[in-house]
């Protein structure tokens, strides 16, 4: 049996050799991951562009060739230019805040004290979290009857009573709503990571500052923060996919509103094209997330290959 | 004025443990070069960065230039440190590395370029300033960090084992280089190795320690000629001193002063027999070890250093003999040097 065994494993062997020279085994091996990208991104993005030069409608009878007729209606749309402003604003507010909170959360938590393991947990729990299930959490907290903060406002003195802020009714309120959850949710995410690239500085570097007479300020951003820039700014490159491409946030919190005032390039693509049926008009508004995430995608790539070479 | 002195300084790491350094008093002599020598894990680091104020003593104070420097920050205290890695500014050239200490002290721009280049040409890297330093060589980036440590011009240097981290042969030329340098700038330098022959050949004096207590401090003279205790005898030199028990006293001897009785010339002497075991050949000399029979101190270990050539036979026994006058005397109970005293057994 064993003497079997050995002999049937060296005949493996043997074939597995010859088979890692044949190409018929090393496509299969690669074929699942082909006809994922294939499948699941390639088809839906060329469909995207298909669609946006067209005339397709969620029930309609034909699709016809229609040239630039979408993207000329939809650049005329307030309502668009509002939602590309959105993404982009509430993208870069969210990473300018998200970056200044995560670092001063990564130095408070880079040297140990009582309770530091409990305290990172608990930063990290909103990562852990569902997006969906969280925004709902922050739509009861900004709730406009039941919101916890407009109780700690008023039992504060800071608002009155019977003429508190309306946090999702109001344009500028809604929209630092919508900022203020991105953040909750990329916070511990950025945190962990610049964690992880303080701790990677020797401790001789921040030290030798000190004895040349650099301060806290200017040890931070002389020597400790561009020494973490190659992790800072993969730590940026997702928050920006993140937050660039959310709709859940938008769609729970807001669902773009007040006004589409809080509509983002996917909840408007999506209220366009799925709710509004109008999917050729929301095709074309998606086809506009795509020169922001090929930048994307090309920095963290040149990233990648920096790091490589490193 | 002493530059740096210490008082009773302690640093206690653990509660209820051993300090890691105990009531040290020190006092460095203007110009200095004063060498911290002793094995790994036996304070000479911690007390240099207590110096640093890059940790904070458990009791006790630091002096710089008389003045109690206890609270003050690294910066505050004007010292200059090289450090083991010798941590370098990795994303700043060697320019903008030098010149950091300038920047933070808020020295005037327009002089940044002339001190920069001052110090850079002290130390021959003229050339490499628009270089990072991961373009660097071992000696080059201990070159970037002596420049970056003397353009501030600070009242002392601290230095910990800034020699260890080149291979053996560059080594040796910055050990040279370090030492001209010191000749050069006169600035009070502490050196931390735990390389006795570093400490010897660079320092003006000793100061050897073990598990955070001093236990000598001397010119390399006096700690190898007359060490204060059982531990210093034996710390330096290479072989180290032979320790053999006689009438209740530690006798200790150089391996180069235990030689063939022919040539102990003079009168007062102690004989040995020595029954040879292992010979080795270095070139100039020979390492000679074996153990002693018969006497008091019968079947102990010795090493002998000769620089003649004759050859040994391995297994047999020789008459070897110690002047007198070359044996040191530690108390058997304490470790402590003691008094010369006449012995015989013979």
């Amino acid at each position: 049996m064993a003497i079997g065994a050995t002999a049937a494993a060296r005949n493996n062997k043997i074939k597995s050799v010859g088979a890692a020279q044949s190409p018929v085994l090393g496509f299969a091996m690669f074929s699942p991951a082909v006809l994922y990208i294939v499948l699941l991104i390639g088809m839906p993005f060329v469909l995207a562009i298909f669609y946006a030069f067209s005339d397709a409608r969620i029930g309609g009878s034909g699709i016809h060739y229609v040239g630039l007729e979408n993207f000329r209606s939809i650049l005329q749309s307030p309502s668009f230019r509002q939602s590309l402003k959105n993404s982009i604003g509430f993208t870069i507010a969210a990473q300018i805040i998200v970056m200044v909170c995560a670092n001063i959360l990564a130095i408070a938590l880079e040297k140990p004290f009582w309770g530091r393991g409990l305290v990172r947990f608990l930063i990290l729990l909103p990562w852990v979290a569902p997006v969906s299930l969280g925004t709902i959490g922050f739509k009861w907290i900004l709730d406009s009857i039941y919101s916890v903060i407009t109780w700690v406002l008023v039992w504060l003195h800071l608002v009155r009573p019977f003429d508190t802020p309306m946090w999702l009714g109001e344009p500028m309120l809604a929209k630092a709503s919508v900022v203020l959850v991105h953040c909750w949710r990329l916070i511990p995410f950025s945190t962990v990571i610049l964690l992880a690239g303080r701790t990677a500085i020797p401790k001789e570097i921040p030290e030798a500052a000190a004895i040349d007479g650099a301060g806290f300020w200017r040890t931070l951003f002389q020597i400790n923060l561009p020494m973490m820039l190659p992790i800072i700014s993969v730590a940026l490159l997702f928050g920006t996919i993140f937050t660039f491409t959310d709709m859940t946030v938008v769609y729970i919190l807001t669902n773009g509103g007040p006004f589409d005032s809080t509509q983002t390039l996917p909840s408007y693509a999506f209220a366009t094209g799925i709710t509004g049926s109008d999917l050729a008009a929301g095709a074309a508004i998606s086809v506009f997330l795509v020169p922001v995430l090929v930048l994307v995608a090309y920095l963290m790539l040149r990233m990648a290959h920096r790091a490589e070479l490193a | 004025m002493a530059v740096v002195t210490t008082r009773n300084l302690t640093k206690v790491f653990k509660e209820g443990e051993l300090g890691a350094v105990n009531d040290v008093n020190l006092e460095t002599h203007e110009g200095e070069f004063l060498v911290f020598l002793g094995p790994s894990g036996s304070g000479k680091t911690t007390l240099l960065r207590m110096i640093a104020g890059l940790e904070t003593p458990t009791a006790g104070e630091i002096l710089i230039g008389g003045k109690v420097v206890n609270d003050l920050t690294p910066r505050e205290r004007r010292i200059a440190m090289v450090f083991q890695s010798y941590a370098l500014y990795p994303h700043l050239t060697v320019y903008k590395n030098i010149a950091f200490p300038l920047k933070a002290q808020n020295v005037p721009r327009h002089l940044h370029k002339d001190k920069v280049e001052w110090a850079a040409s002290l130390l021959g890297i003229g050339a490499l300033l628009n270089r990072k330093p991961r373009e660097l060589s071992g000696g080059e980036r201990q070159r970037v960090a002596l420049a970056r440590a003397i353009v501030r011009e600070p009242s002392v240097f601290l230095l910990d084992e800034p020699l260890s981290n080149l291979d053996a042969k560059l080594r040796l030329s910055a050990r040279e280089e370090l030492e001209r340098f010191h000749r050069r700038v006169g600035t009070t330098t502490i050196y931390v190795t735990h390389d006795q022959v570093e400490a010897m050949a660079m320092g003006d004096r000793i100061m050897v320690l073990n598990k955070g207590v001093v236990r000598q401090i001397g010119t390399p003279k006096e700690v190898y000629d007359d060490p204060a205790d059982t531990f210093v005898a034996t710390f330096l030199g290479s072989p180290p001193m032979n320790l053999i028990q006689i009438s209740g006293m530690i006798a200790g001897f150089r391996p180069e002063h235990f030689r063939l009785n022919d040539e102990v010339k003079e009168s007062a002497k102690l004989g040995f027999k020595f029954r040879v075991e292992n010979v080795e050949y270095l070139g100039a000399e020979f390492i000679v070890s074996g153990i002693l029979v018969g006497g008091p101190a019968n079947e102990k270990k010795v090493i002998a250093r000769l620089l003649l050539s004759r050859s040994f036979e391995i297994g047999s026994t020789y008459d070897f003999a110690v002047a007198e006058r070359d044996l040191k005397f530690f108390d058997a109970t304490t470790d402590k040097k003691a008094q010369v005293r006449a012995l015989s057994w013979q």
